[in-house]
């Protein structure tokens, strides 16, 4: 059966925009999130986020292709960059054959929502039917992925899963799934989302979803703390290169980890709410660990979907110890680092594979920070606060949308 | 501003180009390497700058013609666009 081994990571974040800056910040619990300012804020009811920071598209990207391209498909592109030159392929110069075996799945949970935005905008402001020719190519969600191939001569699978806050993580899973089932030898994997723009903000405050914590931005993602009262949104992404063991091998390439399970399910039940319980949650987190021939005693690290929202947290705490039991879950580091870079949706689950691999690479697991006060409906360790030292044999990748999609990914120290 | 240094900055601009190398024969897909979709959003730009000059927009029959930078210029000036512009 083939194997397939993380060999190269990128990331932008709200908490840095290299993969050294953000895992130097995510193990010292450094906080990203503050005041939007993006735009101007006052009139709306959620007043914060997790930006990026002086991210500069065209270090990446030539300017033409950046000003044609989303936000969110800028960061991608950035984050795939990163990643390619840390895994050492320079795709261009490989052959037709090699490239159709070299493919792309980057999603993005609502894609160019800031441009559909802009340009609905300009035709109600100037009373016009004209509207740039790229709004459509650079909305579409699946641009990044498409956007990707064309700056490395990718030829292989290449689309985005739209999962909403799964997204990111369905389609590491897909990419996982094709190189193990012999589609392709490399994969570029993840997930972004740029959706700090009006329409986004106000959208996800009308489902009273976001944390409203305006004063106080630094503590207001506090996943599995009793005083948590919502996400806080976040922007950015991340890009893994996949790749099959012995073609990693052959090529000398450094490896940070295996991906050696991936599970899905969907709650079928409700648009927004998780099913209370979490079976099909568990269910997905069980079938990661099976297909990852380990045992629930082998689990050492969960990164939590961990929102910060009354409902998520203790759903998922509930979901943990149905997949893993009782006692296997009491001794499971958990955290949630969305209490650092906020909740980056489509993006998140890429991010936080990111920190999987970190976690496995140096025996480290981040903490969850904001954490002061228990809730007894969440009651396994989070890690609260400091990063622990601890081997991680296998790390699980938690990742929960809207819409009922439940993803787990379980990745494995060599 | 004359109307052909105009035309030429929103070429420049729309197509990331230096200013040297544009010239009334340039070709936008030969000689500048715009693509469809450069090209769209070059008229959408050229009818942005020079709609208060005009008698109407640019028909879209008439905005995918264009075939150089001069081509545009005499399109403009026919239709009622000065020689000198804001």
């Amino acid at each position: 059966m083939r194997r397939v081994v993380i060999t190269g990571l990128g990331v932008i974040s709200p908490v840095g925009n290299d993969i050294d800056t953000f895992w130097k910040n995510i193990v010292a619990g450094v906080n990203g999130i503050g005041t939007i300012q993006k735009f101007d804020v006052s009139a709306f009811p959620v007043k914060i986020a997790g930006e990026t920071k002086n991210f500069d598209a065209t270090q990446y990207m030539d300017p033409k292709t950046a000003r044609h391209s989303a936000l969110f498909c800028q960061y991608a592109v950035a984050a795939a960059k990163q990643a390619v030159d840390d895994c050492g392929i320079d795709f261009k110069t490989l052959d037709d054959e090699a490239r159709f075996r070299c493919g792309c799945t980057v999603s993005s949970g609502v894609g160019g929502i800031d441009i559909t935005e802009t340009e609905v905008s300009k035709m109600i402001e100037k009373q016009t039917t004209r509207v740039s020719p790229f709004c459509i190519p650079a909305m579409i969600s699946n641009m990044a992925a498409g956007t990707i191939a064309i700056e490395h001569g990718l030829r292989g699978p290449n689309y985005g899963v739209v999962s909403a806050c799964a997204s990111g993580l369905h389609s590491i899973g897909q990419a996982f799934h094709a190189i193990k089932y012999d589609e392709a030898d490399v994969m570029l994997a993840g997930g972004s989302e740029a959706p700090v723009c009006p329409v986004s903000v106000a959208g996800f405050a009308a489902l009273h979803a976001l944390s409203t914590r305006n004063d106080d931005p630094e503590h207001a993602s506090r996943p599995f703390d009793k005083d948590r009262n919502g996400f806080v949104m976040g922007e950015g992404g991340a890009v893994v290169v996949l790749e099959e063991y012995e073609h990693a091998v052959a090529r000398g390439a450094k490896i940070y980890c295996e991906v050696a399970g991936f599970g899905e399910t969907c709650d079928g039940y409700h648009m927004t709410a998780p099913m209370p319980g979490g079976v099909a949650g568990a269910r997905a987190m069980t079938l990661a660990i099976k297909e990852a021939g380990v045992t629930v005693d082998d689990v050492d690290y969960i990164n939590a979907h961990g929102t910060s929202t009354p409902m998520n947290d203790k759903t998922e705490t509930a979901l943990i110890k149905a997949a893993l039991g009782e006692e296997a879950a009491r001794k499971v580091s958990i955290s949630s680092t969305k209490s650092m870079t906020g909740h980056l949706l489509g993006g998140a689950g890429a991010v936080e594979t990111v920190v999987c691999a970190l976690a496995i690479r140096d025996g480290v697991v981040p903490p969850t920070i904001n954490y002061t006060t228990p809730d007894p409906e969440c009651d396994l360790d989070y890690t609260p606060n400091t990063a622990r030292k601890r081997p991680v044999r296998v790390a699980l990748n938690n990742a929960l949308g809207f819409g009922g999609h439940n993803a787990c990914i379980a990745f494995k120290a060599l | 501003m004359t109307l052909e240094e105009k035309v030429i900055a929103i070429v420049c601009d729309s197509l990331h180009t230096d200013a040297s190398a544009v010239k009334a024969e340039s070709s936008f897909v030969n000689d500048l390497g715009a693509d469809s979709l450069d090209q769209a959003e070059l008229m959408m730009n050229i009818e942005e700058a020079f709609k208060p000059y005009m008698n109407g927009d640019i028909p879209e029959d008439q905005a995918t013609k264009f075939d150089t930078v001069g081509s545009v210029i005499e399109f403009l000036r026919s239709n009622g666009v000065p020689e000198n512009v804001d």
